[in-house]
């Protein structure tokens, strides 16, 4: 039984380490073999961008070597898809190589789409990658006062990290000791400041009490220098504009046409993708009508691989996924909060503490342990 | 009718319905429907909110064993 996971990010990593573990006895006695495909030998703590963005973290923060993360039994090879041939159970690789599998895995993730909005990689600052995050930075550090606008596309990775850079950029400024001169604007898509309605609720009266203005209906439709200008007809003037691009799946995905926008249509319970019993997806590769977190896919990858072992050792699945995410919310002034939901229960955030700041500090850290499997 | 495009956002809380329906009429050309299924109770405002707000049309609207159903035409 050969299992193929392609895809190095979170999904892909703990899931083929919960796999590896499960069914280590079938590789050893050789049958079963998993492999995994990714386009990078780094694997990347990607929340931690969040922080690199207003100087709290270095790029070396965000690194490991992701051989170091997987079990040794996995098959790791940096050669990345760029043909699927479902009908079949075989892809072929970057480097030409034709490989089959029984169970396919496919968490290739999603990436910032600057270009969805005409003029917002030239006008305005993001945090997705590193360069992007570094640069933003850099703009902060001779950012001397004036009108700030945050503005967020859709669909986006990281639910909560509107409100994040929000609070990030008020701590930054009042360290900088610029606050008094800021005018903080912050824009969103629906009708209310954030998504989940209790984060919502929460959000809201700490802006009026930050001074923090808000605009929602609001989504981008172009930004040209000085300006930001919505579909809604509305528009924002700002002197730094720091923005949250709409996303899409890997073009991999949209060259093989899995999915439109790159995501593919998936089973919300068995994470089958539509239409094919061997072949799995998860994290933000999927379409699901749920967060596109690293919560969503650690979740995700440990319901596929307990469901997967047992494919293999019982002929069929256990469990479904029930759609539980776990997102924290850093709040700025050394505080954090969390919201956790699934398919059948909304969340309850409390009210932000320190502890719970440090407890996302210090996952900053445990990450890696989480990555290999083992928390 | 049989080229509408389905947008499944029952018993979801984040992105939540109407950034489901965003997300999907984004990806849609001019001139499709969406037909949104969202069990929110706050969808019956906040959708035709939007859709008024941003100048798309609800062609029709009604609720079926306690799911909302809201077809929208994407104009421009």
């Amino acid at each position: 039984m050969h299992i193929l996971v392609v895809g190095g990010g979170m999904g892909g990593t703990i899931l083929a380490n919960n796999l590896a573990r499960r069914l280590s006895g079938e590789i050893e006695q050789g049958s079963a073999k998993i492999t995994m495909l990714s386009a990078s030998d780094k694997h990347m703590y990607q929340p931690g961008l969040l922080y690199v963005a207003v100087g709290k973290m270095s790029t070396s923060e965000l690194y490991r070597d992701q051989k170091s993360l997987l079990e040794p039994s996995i098959d790791f090879k940096v050669d990345p898809v760029e043909k699927f041939d479902l009908d079949n159970n075989s892809v072929t690789t970057k480097s030409g190589k034709k490989v089959s599998y029984d169970i396919l895995c496919i968490a290739t993730g999603s990436r910032g789409n600057a270009a969805g909005i005409p003029g917002l990689a030239e006008n305005a600052c993001q945090f997705y990658t590193e360069s992007d995050a570094l640069a933003m930075y850099k703009k902060l550090q001779k950012f001397e006062g004036g009108k700030v606008v945050v503005a967020t596309g859709v669909p986006h990775k990281c639910p909560m990290s509107p409100l994040e850079i929000t609070f990030f950029l008020i701590d930054y400024f009042k360290k900088r000791g610029i606050w008094d001169k800021v005018d903080l604007h912050y824009t969103y898509p629906i009708g209310r400041v954030h998504s989940l309605e209790p984060v919502a609720n929460w959000a809201a009266p700490e802006f009026d009490k930050l001074g923090v203005t808000y605009e929602t209906l609001f989504n981008m439709k172009e930004v040209v220098p000085g300006k930001v200008i919505s579909e809604e007809d509305s528009s924002a003037e700002f002197d730094l504009l720091v923005t949250v691009p709409p996303h899409k799946g890997m073009q991999v995905i949209e060259d093989n046409e899995l999915g439109k926008g790159g995501f593919i249509p998936t089973d919300k319970k068995k994470l089958n993708m539509e239409g094919r019993e061997n072949v799995f997806v998860l994290g933000d590769t999927t379409n699901l009508p749920i967060s596109k977190a690293g919560s969503t896919a650690h979740f995700e990858a440990e319901a596929l691989g307990e469901n997967i072992a047992a494919l293999v050792q019982q002929g069929e699945p256990v469990r479904e996924y029930d759609g539980k995410v776990f997102c924290f919310i850093e709040a700025g002034d050394g505080k954090a909060t969390y919201a956790m939901f699934n398919y059948d229960n909304p969340p309850n955030p409390q009210a932000p503490t320190s502890g719970l700041h440090w407890f996302k500090t210090a996952y900053n850290r445990m990450y890696w342990a989480s990555a290999r499997g083992i928390i | 009718m049989s080229d509408r495009i389905l947008v499944d956002a029952k018993n979801t809380f984040c992105p939540g319905p109407l950034m489901e329906l965003i997300s999907n009429m984004k990806m849609a050309d001019v001139g499709a429907e969406l037909e949104l299924l969202s069990t929110d109770e706050g969808s019956a405002a906040d959708i035709p909110e939007w859709v008024n707000k941003v100048g798309h049309e609800i062609i029709d609207s009604f609720k079926e064993d306690d799911v909302l159903h809201i077809v929208v035409k994407k104009i421009k």
